[in-house]
């Protein structure tokens, strides 16, 4: 049973072909990379699946239901969680009101008008535990736009996992961090990708090794490579494609 | 920090409590008129600051509202309806609707744009207005009777009109930043600060910026309202482009998106204008120098001066 499958994405910025028909299907405890070089459309593809981009066609559904008319924050409330591979959070908000907020999402109407939101606490309990899962707990009450670079790609995740998500679209969860904090975020992906599946977009191989359990290899817009981690690794049209541009 | 901003705002509300009667007293009672248009250009101001402060849109048609208000006044005394809350009541709904029509396709844009339809908008009503030819069209209409509260003359210059200003500015303030702290409020700010990151996770952007501009719209008509019962005479002008302006320049001399940033700066421009005039006819010479001088030195407006850390985008 797949949680989320994309059918034929196709998307044109101009003369520039970005999506073509893109196919594929993330199941239930999986988690399906995406990997390419830059600029092979990536980015662009979860902005489709999320809504930020609207395909030119093909189709997006989620645990059966088709999305790909739904705007953005419907797709949100349907179960679709993602992350900015630049870190998109509300600087002037503390940590904890960040993920509290995405908790608040999830949490009934939020056309309330006079209780403070800031002392709900079953909000701030839930946005305590993801940030205690993702290591931030300590950093709870600091403003979002003072945290380190490392810190703020963790405040992505504990945002996206406070809105208890369906399925999780990770564009790059890894950019910008130093080997120990990809390997710690590794760590934490790695628990979580056995209860919420997964799409993740990364360049660091060694995360993909550990926590995908099938990769595709994105070109130009097109799935030139599909399969298990080995197989890509072996596959003669991914290493060309993308594997052996890295190790050059 | 929170609380000496709720020091300033409670000592300013003490203040204007005994205030008639202090200039009672020293024989200055002409001073009360200016401390009413003050209250009641901070009420449409702290209706502003929920669009501009809190929700990041910039209106160039708030006065709108304030001359929908009014006129219902105007229109509904004409056509008989005496009791102020009855002439509320539709001052409500007439600008809740105007500002849900407006709005739902203002809000189909945003920056610069969102600022030129809001101020069409705003010189649709202001048009519409001066040719309201049985009301006195351009030149306003004087009011011969006043609404009243079930009979009595409570809220008129003949009672206690000024009470009922302070009281409706007290409930306005609160009002506002219950909302501000609220659910809502929190969104809308997330939405200000970033509107992507508010719609992934799961807000739509767009309802809770109309339903702002909903309740921003309602509470100018109030403020709309007592105007035209203070002045006894409602006229378009309340509802130009030029008003809307003024209210922006208290929230930005006040301190934007701030406690009492409304409250100082209205206080602040009326007394700035009066005092200025006083002194000399060619003030408006110095009035634009002192303004780009608060803004400049101090940053955040008047209510940073006054309660530093409690300004900025926060609330
Ligand atoms: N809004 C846009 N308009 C026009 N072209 C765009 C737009 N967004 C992206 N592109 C182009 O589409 C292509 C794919 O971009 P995308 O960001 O999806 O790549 P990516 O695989 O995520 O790359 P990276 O690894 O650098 O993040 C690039 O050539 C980019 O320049
Ligand atoms: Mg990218």
């Amino acid at each position: 049973m797949s949680i989320l499958e994309i059918r034929n994405l196709t998307k044109t910025f101009g003369a520039v072909r970005v999506s073509k028909e893109i196919s594929l299907t993330v199941g239930a405890r999986q988690c399906h990379a995406l990997i390419g070089p830059n600029g092979a459309g990536k980015t662009t593809l979860i902005h489709q699946i999320s809504g930020v981009l609207t395909p030119d066609a093909g189709a997006v559904l989620l645990d059966g239901t088709d999305i790909t008319a739904l705007p953005m924050w419907r797709r949100a409330q349907a179960g679709l969680g993602r992350t900015f591979q630049i870190s998109s959070t509300l600087h002037s908000f503390s940590v904890l009101e960040n993920v509290a907020l995405a908790a608040q999402a999830k949490a009934g109407s939020s056309m309330r008008f006079f209780r403070p939101a800031a002392t709900e606490a079953a909000l701030n309990r839930q946005a305590e535990a993801v940030l205690d899962r993702v290591g931030l707990l300590r950093r709870a009450r600091i403003l979002a736009g003072d945290l380190s670079h490392g810190e703020r790609r963790l405040l992505e995740l504990a945002i996206a996992l406070a809105g208890a998500p369906k399925v999780l679209l990770l564009d790059e969860p890894m950019a910008g961090l130093g080997r120990v904090e990809s390997e710690r975020l590794t760590d934490i992906l790695a628990e979580l990708r056995r209860e919420i599946p997964m799409l993740l977009i990364e360049h660091d191989m060694d995360a993909i090794f550990r926590l995908a359990d099938t990769v595709a290899v994105l070109v130009e817009g097109a799935v030139v490579a599909r399969g298990t981690p080995d197989e890509v690794r072996a596959d003669p049209v991914a290493r060309a494609a993308y594997l052996g541009e890295e190790s050059a | 920090m929170r609380d000496r901003s709720l020091l300033v705002a409670g000592g300013i509300f003490a203040l204007l409590l005994i205030a008639p009667g202090v200039l009672d007293a020293t024989g200055q009672a002409y001073l009360t008129g200016l401390l009413m248009k003050a209250m009641l250009l901070a009420i449409a101001a702290m209706a502003l600051d929920l669009l501009v402060g809190q929700g990041g849109m910039i209106s160039l048609g708030h006065s709108a509202f304030v001359g929908i208000g009014a006129y219902v006044l105007a229109i509904g005394l004409a056509a008989g309806i005496e009791n102020i809350l009855v002439l509320l009541a539709i001052a409500l709904a007439v600008a809740g609707s105007f500002a849900l029509v407006t709005g739902a396709l203002a809000l189909r844009t945003s920056g610069v744009y969102f600022l030129m339809i809001t101020l069409a908008f705003g010189q649709m009503a202001y048009f519409t207005l001066t040719s309201l030819a049985a009301y006195g069209g351009d030149d306003g209409l004087t009011l011969w009777s006043l609404a009243t509260l079930f009979g009595s003359n409570v809220a008129q210059n003949a009672g206690h009109i000024y009470l009922v200003i302070l009281a409706v500015l007290v409930a306005t303030w609160w009002l506002v930043h219950r909302i501000g702290q609220s659910r809502f409020g929190r969104v809308l700010r997330a939405a200000r600060d970033n509107p992507e990151r508010a719609a992934v996770m799961g807000f739509s952007v767009f309802r809770y910026r109309l339903t702002a501009y909903v309740i921003a719209g309602m509470i100018a008509s109030v403020a709309g309202l007592l105007t035209a019962q203070q002045n006894e005479f409602v006229s378009p002008a309340l509802a130009t482009w030029q008003h809307s302006g003024d209210l922006l320049v208290i929230l930005v001399v006040g301190g934007l998106g701030s406690r009492n940033g409304a409250l100082l700066g209205a206080l602040f421009i009326v007394a700035a204008q009066e005092a200025l005039g006083a002194v000399l006819p060619e003030w408006r010479l110095i009035y634009g120098p002192l303004l780009v001088g608060v803004v400049l030195f101090a940053k955040g407006g008047l209510n940073s001066l006054l309660a530093p850390g409690t300004a900025g985008p926060g609330r």
